[in-house]
């Protein structure tokens, strides 16, 4: 390897102040006690290095290759695992940070505990066949989750899922949405951390032996032998992750060896990565303060772990494709907020990783997330805003609404998620399409597309104009109907997949006992919202059909929508989000005792959602996209960003405590003339919508121009970045429908 | 309180025969004038004409700005890429309280990041309600004011009409009265005694010339009007030239106009840097 390891520090802990850290497993107390916050601006970055650029390079051939072949290459012979591949390099010689999820960059493992059919098809569709052994094994020997779902499913539940009511649930795939606390593999070491599973298993020695008891002291039994396998698959690589880190480079590799071992075992819809960069600047400050590393030095250790969060892959379908838009991986890693006693967490590292995007370019990957605050330094808030507008790579979520919650070490999984690391995990529950539930209101259960009754027991409104105090009579108990049939098949869904697929390393790097959230989401709230506002304030008569189903609306006048900051809309949203979540706290039982949380986030299935959705009574057209997340429809925020910002922040984050996401898009010009004063403006606009309460924003600093250019020449862009609801994509790997849809959303210009 | 005669409204179109069947823009706002009835004639309660608001622009003043947007304009220039607020009648009436609750809810944000521009159309054309409205955005609402106006009807208020405004952003569209006709159909006269008459006022300006490949971009024409605006002295504090777009060119479609301007292309980076190299070589801050 490289120079760095000339001088190897025996002592890990060495210099580091002395806390509470030292006896338990608690790498909170290990940051308070030693991170120094940086409060300075980004001058003290460094550059790529040649040899940085040199490895990014050779990546980038591949992923050309790969963009045109759908993927580079597959692992059929044998199902992925800790220890399942030898190890791989990108460039053997040049890499600081090794390891891979395979024996090559960009080959994808397979990951049947998931479902053999996703397996199956993943394969297919990209032209590989599933080695036959593989495929017996878990065809006659050993049961998916997948399998096990089903065999629970009740026939309404199938109903549901197939109209798409529900929609998107983790039910052919891992759940993901689980981060481990990869940073104690660093600072504590394998050895360690299992010595403290054995004690947490020895404690319920004599606990009473019924079913909890019993599926806990074997999960612990799986998360010590996972550790295991991590220490292996670290050895095969050259590195002792038995012990703690030395150093920072070790501790940047010990971190990403956890991070490594969780993907290379588990296809989670999800794998983000927590909060590390105020963790490893610890260890990168102090190898500067002794000599042993240099600023340039330092900002290559994380480009070249970027680099390799960068190619994380998963084998997919294509259709699972479509639904997420693209390839996502979601590995999230959440940057800055502010500590619960006033100090920004903000340290040098969180400036290198933002840095990467410049370095090596702007990427989706990893899902950079600034936990904003009004009270960040101005050096970060500023150097936030210069990032965001020239790569639209980054998004926002608000530490001061987030921090009361889940303190000061909390990360997001996926979008906009909050979990205390390694203390919390969450049930992904994906979401519950509100829009259609109007209209199952209407229509008495029976589905407005196939004409098919899918919630029984329900009857149709019959008058010609729609009454908005009957319609919302109707649309209550269609809510409770909606979050009974969809608590049911989330309980179904995570009993299983701790049976057939559970996160055993993952888990390993979490407490014994954690708080779960059982994570709902919807999806169509702006569509159901301006829906019920056009029946309040216009005239709304219903179309039918010769079956008597309503299939259409005209609307006569004009009505307020949701995303003009106009209090007749807005409430009605407010209302939705709060009444819904109210329905589902009410439900008899959620799967080990979970807390029933609610995201509104759409990911990009706000095009899938739309298409199985019928007219609506805003005059949405049939299979017309809803907008993302709970973004105002495309074209009704008439009054520009500010006042959409103002109608999304009135959501209570209490009542979506699994976020509430919005996008917002705007030209350079909308920021202002020069650079200078666009990032002056961002970071004002960030404040002003982190002051009003807003959660969660993405933003894009773009012209439209430039996205129809790339449809056109998409050889041109193969970076070319855009946040999506709560993640981003590479725009030329979306397919043309997601392309113009996002092209049809509002941007925010200069009159 | 100045009240121009019918006659003399803009465009030479009174504002009750436009009017009187007109359906504004938010439900529940029919708005029907009795007959006489126009934005000028209440004395006591202005009421103006609003095309439209904009709740979080940049450029149009410092910082992030709140533009009120209101309709009526005496111009008709070639480019314009808002002829959908040229009638006062695209707006919907209001009055000064609905005006201000549109501003009340980002009024802390305002005072932080910018402040509240008031541009059109030409905002001048509704002079009482507008001198009215800036006065309580600013003495009320303590916010920075800016009026984007050509000054063409600055003739039409008295100078303590300005004392609210804290930054003008006076458009000059060229410095050749001819073209400057061709432009517009108005003249220049009255707007370069406008820009005098903010010097005696002392009121800081930022120029806005918008930059019209073949139309607007004469070397000769720029610097003459750069030798103009230094005479103006250090009030004008700002240049901006402004890249003419076709961003508009649709609403001249939808009402039924056909865009003055052919495919005249938007002009080049390389175009709009020579541009402002002009002003910057007088000592102006032009960007």
């Amino acid at each position: 390897m490289n120079a760095i390891t000339t001088i190897i520090p025996e002592e890990p802990w060495a210099g580091f102040a002395a806390g509470p850290w030292q006896a338990d497993i608690d790498v909170r107390d290990f940051i308070q006690t030693n991170y120094r916050p940086y409060l300075g601006d980004r001058r003290f970055l460094s550059g790529p290095t040649a040899r940085t650029l040199g490895v990014w390079a050779k990546l980038t051939d591949l992923l050309a290759i790969e963009r045109q072949k759908g993927i580079l290459d597959a692992s059929v012979d044998r199902p992925a695992g800790i220890t399942a591949h030898a190890p791989g390099w990108i460039d053997r010689d040049a890499e600081l940070i090794v390891g891979l999820q395979t024996d090559a960059p960009l080959k994808r493992a397979i990951m049947p505990n998931g479902g053999l059919r996703m397996v199956e098809n993943g394969l297919e569709a990209y032209g590989y066949t599933i080695d036959p052994a593989v495929k017996e094994t878990w065809t006659k020997h050993r049961k998916s989750h997948n399998q096990g779902v089903f065999d629970a499913y009740s026939t309404e539940i199938l109903a549901a899922r197939k109209s798409g009511i529900v929609t998107g649930l983790p039910d052919a795939y891992g759940r993901g949405r689980i981060i481990g606390d990869y940073r104690r593999v660093a600072l504590y070491g394998t050895d360690a951390l299992k010595a403290s599973k054995r004690r947490e298993l020895h404690e319920i020695d004599d606990a009473v032996f019924d079913e909890k008891t019993m599926r806990l002291r074997e999960e612990l039994n799986e998360q010590i032998r996972a550790l295991d396998e991590l220490a292996a698959m670290a050895r095969s690589y050259g590195c002792d992750v038995t012990k703690p880190a030395r150093t920072g480079r070790e501790a940047v590799q010990w971190t990403y060896f956890g991070y490594l071992a969780a993907v290379k075992e588990q296809n989670g819809a999800a794998m983000s990565l927590g909060r590390i960069s105020t963790f490893l600047d610890i260890y990168l400050d102090r190898d500067i303060e002794r000599g042993l590393l240099t600023e340039e030095g330092a900002q290559e250790l994380i480009d070249d772990l970027v680099i390799k969060l960068r190619i994380v892959r998963f084998l997919r379908t294509p259709e699972y494709d479509t639904l997420f838009s693209g390839d996502p991986t979601w590995v999230t890693e959440s940057i800055g907020g502010i500590g619960e006693d006033g100090r920004p967490l903000v340290t040098k590292t969180s400036f290198r990783f933002l840095q990467t995007l410049f370095n090596l370019g702007p990427a989706p990957e990893p899902n950079l997330t600034v936990l904003w605050s009004t009270q960040l330094p101005e050096g970060f808030k500023d150097y936030c805003a210069k990032v965001s507008i020239e790569t639209s790579s980054i998004q926002y979520e608000n530490d001061d609404v987030m921090r009361p919650h889940w303190g000061d070490d909390y990360g997001i999984a996926c979008c906009v998620s909050p979990m205390r690391i390694g203390k919390q995990m969450q049930f992904f529950g994906a979401r519950a399409n509100l829009a259609k539930a109007l209209l199952y209101a209407i229509n008495g259960g029976v589905d407005e597309k196939s004409g098919e009754v899918v919630a029984h027991g329900f009857a149709p409104i019959t008058g010609d104009t729609l009454d908005y105090d009957a319609v919302v009579e109707k649309l209550d108990p269609m809510m409770s109907w909606l979050a009974k049939t969809y608590i049911k098949a989330l309980n179904v869904i995570h009993y299983m997949h701790d049976r057939y697929a559970y996160e055993r390393i993952e888990m390993a790097l979490h407490d014994r006992d954690v708080l779960r959230t059982m994570a709902c989401g919807i999806a169509g709230l702006s569509v159901a919202a301006d829906s019920l506002s056009a029946i309040k304030h216009a005239k709304v008569k219903v179309i039918r059909n010769k079956a008597g189903l309503a299939v259409d609306y005209a609307i006569e006048g004009d009505y307020p929508a949701y995303g003009n900051n106009d209090d007749r809309a807005d409430s009605i949203a407010v209302w939705l989000a709060e009444t819904f979540i109210e329905k589902i706290r009410a439900q008899p039982h959620f799967y080990r005792d979970a807390m029933p949380t609610q995201s509104v986030l759409t990911i990009t299935s706000n095009v899938v959602y739309g298409k199985k959705t019928g007219n609506t009574p805003d005059g949405r057209r049939a299979g017309q996209p809803f907008a993302p997340g709970a973004n105002p429809m495309n074209g009704r925020d008439k009054k520009g960003f500010i006042a959409a910002g103002a109608s999304v922040s009135k959501i209570p984050y209490a009542c979506a405590l699994d976020g509430i996401s919005w996008t917002a898009s705007a030209t350079p010009a909308a920021l202002g003339r020069v650079p200078q004063e666009r990032q002056k403006n961002l970071a004002a606009c960030l404040d002003a919508f982190s002051a009003a309460s807003g959660h969660h924003v993405n933003v894009n600093v773009l012209n439209r121009e430039t996205l129809l250019d790339a449809m056109e020449h998409p050889e041109i862009y193969p970076q070319l970045t855009i946040r999506v609801s709560g993640y981003a994509v590479n725009f030329v790997k979306l397919s043309r429908e997601q392309q113009l849809d996002v092209i049809s959303r509002t941007f925010h210009a200069a009159m | 309180m100045i009240r121009p005669p019918p006659s003399r409204c803009p465009d030479g179109i009174g504002p009750a025969g436009e009017l009187g069947l007109h359906r504004a823009a938010l439900p529940g706002r029919v708005c029907e004038l009795p007959p006489g009835s126009g934005p000028y004639r209440s004395a006591e309660e202005p009421v103006g004409f609003l095309h439209s608001v904009e709740t979080g622009a940049a450029g149009d003043g410092p910082g992030m700005r709140f533009v009120f947007f209101l309709s009526g304009c005496p111009f008709r220039c070639v480019y314009c890429h808002n002829p959908d607020t040229w009638k006062l009648s695209a707006g919907r009436r209001i009055d000064l309280d609905e005006a201000l609750a549109e501003v009340t809810p980002y009024r802390s944000f305002l005072r932080m990041a910018g402040g509240v521009t008031v541009s059109g159309g030409e905002p001048m054309t509704q002079p009482d309600f507008v001198g009215a409205l800036l006065t309580r955005l600013h003495d009320e609402m303590r916010l920075h004011t800016a009026l984007d106006t050509t000054g063409f009807l600055g003739h039409k208020v008295a100078d303590d009409w300005f004392d609210a405004v804290d930054l003008v952003l006076l458009d000059i569209k060229h410095s050749d009265p001819a073209a400057y006709r061709q432009i517009t159909g108005r003249d220049l006269q009255p707007t370069l005694d406008f820009a005098r008459r903010m010097v005696r006022l002392e009121k800081p300006m930022w120029i806005r010339y918008v930059l019209v490949p073949g139309l607007t971009d004469g070397a000769a024409d720029m610097a003459r009007l750069a030798d103009i605006l230094v005479d103006l002295g250090p009030l004008v504090q700002q240049v901006d030239v402004l890249p003419y777009h076709r961003l508009g060119e649709h609403k001249w479609a939808e009402l039924g106009r056909a865009y003055p301007l052919g495919d005249t292309p938007t002009p080049t980076r390389a175009q709009v840097a020579d541009a402002v190299a002009i002003f910057k070589d007088r000592g102006l801050a032009a960007r």
